[in-house]
């Protein structure tokens, strides 16, 4: 299991390490730092073989988080662990940072003590985590809140404390759908999926059951046995075609799996309920016509149109389109007829916001003229 | 003010500053003062000089406080086991606090440190929280066994923790029952013996499936880990399991669905590959994987490599998703690479027209490593679906058109496996090639290049100026280069020899001459020698037509992913390598798929694994002995070519010697015996040698070294005796993927001095996939060693891969030599001087033919055919007495008595020998001629 787990700054000195087992030694720390942080090169691998030790890492803003290990341990329990890790650092202080992480570094011991022992993950919750362990430090408990706490933290429902109250019990439901495509060069779409996923906020009393459903009936394609003779489309109900769903941990999902039906008891406050899949009947909202051309060796002019594809009642808001740009581009020149583009070196890219008005299958242009220094260029 | 204000006190004097802070009697300076100590442990300062003042402030109610100690403690008790033991009554105390916080935090502390005496006072208290009321103390001292059993494995056994352990699966509460999982798990594979400590049951396996449904996603993992281990009794039960763990497969967890992949995939071996419930598994196993791809960029790096490993074992499942796969623009690096090498994996003939297009765009991409494997996989495609293949080759072209260096070479490379796919197709191209020449720098390229101009000399006209071109420097050349230069020169030679032979010349003695390179030298003289006494015959050899290339050449070997299979979603499915590989000191216990309930080799296999103890001793032992070998190479063959010349003389002459032999086989001139393989042994056998040889009982082969243990390498065989010589006739099959070469095998010491009589002769380099039968000679003067049981003989045989040890047994009757007929007299005297506790008897029961008038007869005859010979002949009370004699190869005489009473198919065999151990092979030799 998990031999160690470090957190170091972009520099790579160390912000917070803990060592859980006794084949993990300080020198790990700077083996670390030596061949991953400082190595002049892109990350090939999130998994670091040195010497026989097996690094996990994940960089996420100027931090590198690393779990250590001897031992043949499940990888993706390590890498699941250690997002969960930065998720529930995120709900107790905000932005992972190094200023946080300083800041807080008492509190991050504390949480690690708890949440990992001996390199097996325990309960991870933050919504549990936070009734005994706080920033403030820690109040005295009666008695009933010990074991009340205890309960919680080993109890079948580890995801909800019991006694929850509120005046007026309120649910809220957001789905939030990300249409993903993959687009040749000549325009044809080669893969769209749409990964979408149900957040929940509920402020509910109680232990509430809840019950969840989409049409009141979904069809999973790998299900359907009968799907061949009888086509979901045409029987007259409009249902959602779901490839594959993944339900939070208060789902029960041997319900879901014999009745179909998804049910729990959801956690206080906002939580990520489900993640579906679908790739059937993906209505694009956009078109993006790229036009790239190359002018002499140095140069070269891109020209984007965005279409729209959607009804005139809605309105597209906040939409940024990403070029993105070589290592070596010295200067761009932008020419835009709608919205906002600039570019930004640091990410390599140009980034062009616009809003889209509600006309119908309206056009928008940017025209992009980029010029490359000629040193650059290797003949 | 926040806490990142101790991170920045370098001041000197800073550790004694501390100490007085430590000591202040304000519980808030105190606080602080231990925070600053952590702070500096965190960047590596050395504050264990603070020992006792941090030791000091355990004492409190403020649990923050004490959890900061604690920290400090795991860190430093081990530099200063004297003064932790001053912990040890806090400790102690807390495990008894009304708070189950603080007795889970103490018994958790406790385990952490490592120091024998806390070890000791650890016990007491640990037995009690592990029956605390409080679930969250039992979860915690649940891992704390584990952590015991990683100080003091014994104590864990002694106090029976073990046993507490185990009650703790049948816990109230889920997540104790998790915890006990895992540390049991740890336990098992971590055991000394090298075999499980705790054993499953169908009981505690249903009732872990239970808690699966209740505990948190981490105890969900540590759940199915351990399931995967668990093998069910039969087919039904295997279905069950699948039925109740496939809802896991919707978790939004990736580690809670790949361990659930990982269990289904093991149990699904077990059941009918037909079944109706197989195949809507593997419906339903495709999706989740999809889906896992949509996580974060490292989970999905997992999930690409384990995705990979299911590919290979089961292709069907993701066949048609082929397009997820399709990469992504902002995909890191490493994404990138895993789904380019899927994709390949998943390219057949209905897709092939997108893989490519995609892999086009690919090789113009920015990364080097991710171009070049985008280059190298268009050459994968088009040997593995030939409809694609001048759609590849017309793709490679234009990409080297593009003149990008690296691009260049790495189409080259391929075009080269294309060629040997596909030989007389594409040739038209190589003049394109050609005009790439000089901007190759790697040595793969150049390689790879010089072959083409070697093998296709004849349609390129200037091959003899564009060899010559690379023998100029030729000495800072990379021997793969140089090797490659050589054999396409002389192939040049072969077919263009009128203009040439300066060329060859030149190459021939930088390579003898200037080259210290032992390969490369001998190669040069093999070809030298081969072009100056018999060039037909070197045109035979050097242009022989070669074999096609098979079509996935880097397919993991069968039994390692089998392995692997078994450990999905761990470290070794990411490195794709066997956890002993990286993993130190420990033995573990090799996982292996369950065996298909329905295959039909099922009941020899069981027999088999049955058998297999009892001949092949402890693994270790058998490797002990043999290691006191040595097994440099085919260390017989010194003793074979002892008349070769000694080491001074001219290295020509060396060659003479050996160059006839290696002729002599290649071109299949007379050999001797020994180089000729077993099946055309045993025939000269059967044309030459007596007439009754051919009935000479033989014992089938049996199977002495599994592929799963040979790395690949099956072996069986038997031994023999054709016209007085014992033979060993073994065959060799190649179950790897790639071939095997360099054969070589030694024998331990034994009981009969039994050694090779001449080196192993295997046909070499083996295919994948090639069985090749030997005939090994046998001496029998070897170093003589008591084995138990007699027969045994401990075998190594090495190949390329590996050494691999076996043992044997050598049936007792292929040690009878033909001069065992004894002297009427000398037999009759001898009966009677051996004493008579040196008799042995033994009844043969239900032998064949017994009712025959002649049976006798024929027992005389037959036990003769294998050198047992009948000295005298007797009939008292109608039954027939035979008086028989054999002789052992050590020297040893065996007389028998042998009772046969017409019409009962039992016979009694009363045996005398100075030796009697020999007996029980005697009788198993009766036993065997009589029945075969």
């Amino acid at each position: 299991m998990i031999g160690g787990l470090f957190v170091y700054n972009h520099k790579g000195e160390v912000l917070i390490s803990r060592v859980y087992r006794d084949d993990i030694g300080r020198n790990a720390v700077d083996a670390f730092r030596v061949n991953v942080i400082h190595a002049r090169q892109q990350v090939r691998s999130p998994v670091t073989n040195i010497a026989r030790t097996s690094f996990f890492h994940i960089k996420r803003a100027n931090i590198w988080m690393a779990a250590v290990t001897k031992q043949n341990v499940n990888a993706a329990m390590v890498f699941e662990f250690m997002l969960k890790v930065i998720d529930v650092m995120q709900s107790y202080f905000g932005k992972i940072s190094e200023e946080n992480i300083k800041n807080n570094f008492v509190l991050i011991y504390e949480l690690l003590d708890e949440i990992l022992d001996f390199g097996y993950p325990q309960n991870t919750d933050t919504g549990v985590l936070k009734t005994f362990i706080t920033q403030q430090g820690i109040k005295s408990q009666t008695k009933e809140e010990q074991a009340q706490i205890t309960s919680q933290v080993t109890g079948q429902i580890g995801w909800r404390r019991e006694g929850i109250k509120y005046r007026r019990n309120e649910l809220f439901l957001d789905v939030l759908e990300y249409v993903n495509l993959l687009m040749s060069p000549q325009g044809q779409v080669l893969s769209a999926h749409v990964a979408g996923k149900v957040v929940m906020k509920s402020y509910l009393s109680g232990m509430p059951e809840c019950k969840f459903g989409i049409n009141d009936k979904i069809v999973m394609e790998a299900k359907g046995k009968g799907m061949t003779t009888e086509d979901p489309a045409r029987s007259g109900k409009p249902v959602v075609v779901i490839d594959d769903c993944q339900f939070h941990q208060c789902v029960k999902l041997s319900k879901f799996e014999t009745e179909h039906s998804i049910s729990f008891i959801p956690p206080d406050g906002e939580f990520e309920l489900m993640r579906y899949r679908t790739t059937k009947d993906i209505s694009l909202p956009f078109r993006v016509i790229p036009l790239v051309r190359e002018v002499g060796r140095t140069k070269m002019e891109v020209k984007v149109v965005l279409k729209s594809n959607f009804k005139q009642s809605l309105l597209g808001q906040k939409i940024e389109v990403k070029i993105p740009t070589p290592l070596n581009t010295s200067g761009v020149q932008l020419i835009c007829l709608k919205g906002k583009a600039k570019y930004k070196a640091s990410e390599n890219a140009i980034v062009w916001k616009c809003v889209f008005a509600c006309f119908p299958q309206m056009k928008q242009l940017l025209k992009v003229i980029k010029f490359s220094e000629s040193s650059a260029w290797q003949d | 003010m926040t806490d990142s204000k101790y991170f920045t006190t370098t001041k000197k004097g800073e550790i004694f500053e501390l100490k007085s802070e430590l000591n202040n009697d304000k519980k808030e300076k105190k606080k602080e003062a231990v925070k600053k100590v952590i702070a500096s442990m965190t960047v590596g300062k050395d504050v264990s000089a603070l020992f006792p003042d941090v030791v000091n402030c355990m004492q409190t109610d403020n649990l923050e406080l004490k959890k900061l100690v604690y920290l400090y403690l795991m860190n430093y008790a081990k530099s200063q086991p004297d003064m932790a033991i001053m912990a040890v009554n806090t400790f102690v105390k807390d495990c008894e606090d009304p708070n189950p916080l603080i007795r889970a935090l103490a018994v958790r502390t406790m385990g952490c440190i490592r120091v024998d005496k806390i070890t000791e006072y650890l016990c007491e208290p640990l037995r009690k929280c592990l029956k605390d009321e409080d679930p969250y103390v039992r979860k915690t001292a649940a891992v704390c066994v584990a952590k015991l059993y990683d100080i003091n494995s014994s104590m864990v056994e002694d106090q029976g923790f073990l046993d507490q352990l185990k009650d703790l699966l049948s816990d109230s509460n889920p997540m104790v029952v998790a915890n006990a999982v895992a540390a049991l798990s740890e336990i098992n594979e971590s055991s000394s013996s090298g075999s499980p400590l705790v054993e499953m049951t169908p009981q505690t396996v249903n009732k872990l499936l239970t808690a699966l449904n209740e505990c948190t996603e981490w105890g969900q993992v540590f759940i199915l880990d351990s399931l995967a281990n668990y093998s069910p009794r039969d087919e039904r039960e295997a279905q069950s399991t699948c039925e109740r763990i496939t809802p896991r497969l919707a978790h939004a967890n990736a580690a809670v669905v790949l361990s659930a992949v990982k269990v289904l995939m093991k149990f699904m071996e077990m059941l009918p590959s037909d079944s109706e419930f197989v195949t809507s598994l593997t419906k339903k196993l495709a999706p989740p994987l999809v889906t896992l791809l949509s996580s974060e960029p490292e989970v999905q790096y997992v999930a690409l490599r384990n995705i990979n490993l299911i590919v290979q074992k089961r292709p069907d499942i993701l066949k048609h998703e082929m397009k997820v796969f399709f990469v992504k623009y902002n995909d890191p690096i490493y994404v990138k690479l895993e789904k380019l090498d899927i994709m390949i994996r998943l390219a057949s003939q209905a897709n092939v027209a997108q893989v490519l297009s995609e892999l086009k765009e690919y090789a113009t991409e920015v990364d080097v490593d991710f171009v070049r494997k985008a280059v190298r996989a268009i050459g994968r495609c088009a040997i593995k679906v030939e409809q694609s293949a001048e759609r590849c080759v017309s793709t490679l072209l234009d990409l080297i058109q593009t003149k990008v260096n690296y691009v260049v070479q790495e189409a080259i490379v391929v075009i080269k496996d294309i060629f040997r796919k596909y030989p007389n197709k594409y040739e038209s191209i190589i003049s394109t090639l050609c005009e790439n020449l000089d901007t190759l720098d790697e040595p793969e390229a150049r390689a790879s290049m010089i072959w083409i101009i070697g093998e296709y000399a004849e349609r390129i006209d200037n091959a003899d100026e564009l060899l010559e071109s690379f023998l100029e420097g030729f000495a800072d050349e990379n021997s793969q280069v140089q090797l490659q230069l050589l054999t396409a020169i002389v192939k040049l030679f072969l077919k263009r020899p009128s203009d040439t032979q300066e060329l060859v010349q030149q190459v021939l003695s930088l390579a003898t001459q200037d080259s210290d390179n032992p390969d490369l030298r001998d190669r040069g003289f093999i070809y030298w020698r081969l072009l100056s006494t018999d060039p037909a015959a070197a045109k035979e050899v050097v242009l022989a037509e070669k074999p096609l290339i098979s079509e996935e050449t880097d397919l993991l070997e069968p039994t390692l992913l089998d392995e692997l299979i078994c450990h999905i979603s761990s470290l070794a499915s990411v490195y794709h390598k066997p956890p002993s590989a990286f993993v130190e000191g420990r033995s573990g216990i090799r996982k292996s798929l369950p065996a298909s309930a329905r295959a039909g080799s099922e009941g020899v296999e069981s027999t088999e694994s049955q058998a297999a103890p009892a001949v092949i001793p402890a693994q270790d032992s058998l490797i002990g002995d043999l290691l006191s070998m040595d097994i440099g190479g085919p260390t017989v063959a010194p003793v074979a070519a002892a008349p070769a010349a000694p080491f001074g003389s001219a290295a020509m002459d060396l060659l003479g010697g050996g160059l006839d032999t290696l002729l002599g086989e290649t071109s299949s001139s007379p050999a001797p015996p020994s180089a000729l393989p077993a099946s055309s042994a045993a025939l000269l056998g059967d044309i030459f040698g007596a007439p009754a040889a051919s009935a000479t009982y033989v014992a089938p082969k049996t199977t002495w070294l599994p592929a799963e243990k040979g790395k690949g390498l099956d072996i069986s065989g038997s031994f023999v005796r054709r016209n007085g010589q014992l033979f060993m006739d073994l065959t060799f099959s190649n179950k790897a993927m790639q071939p095997m070469l360099g054969f070589a095998i030694q024998f331990n010491k034994n009981s009969f001095g039994i050694t090779p009589a001449s080196p192993l002769q295997v046909q070499s380099p083996l295919p994948p996939g090639v069985a090749a039968d030997a005939s090994l000679p046998l001496a029998t003067t070897g170093p003589v060693q008591k084995m138990e049981p007699l027969t045994t003989l401990q075998v190594a045989v090495k190949n390329n891969v590996d050494v691999m040890y076996f043992a044997c047994q050598i049936p007792m009757h292929a040690l009878f030599v033909e001069d065992g007929q004894m002297d009427k007299r000398v037999f009759l005297a001898t009966w009677k001087e051996i004493p008579a506790q040196n008799e042995v008897q033994y009844t043969i029961t239900n032998v064949m033919h017994s009712a025959d008038s002649n049976f006798t007869d024929t027992v005389v005859s037959r036990m003769q055919q294998n050198n047992v010979f009948t000295i005298a002949k007797r009939n008292v009370e109608g039954q027939d007495m035979l008086y028989q004699s054999l002789k052992l190869t050590n020297g040893i005489w065996v007389l028998n008595e042998l009772k046969i009473q017409p019409g009962n198919p039992n016979i009694t065999l009363s045996l005398k020998s100075r030796t009697p151990n020999v007996a029980e092979g005697v009788f198993q030799a009766y036993d065997n001629i009589l029945h075969g």
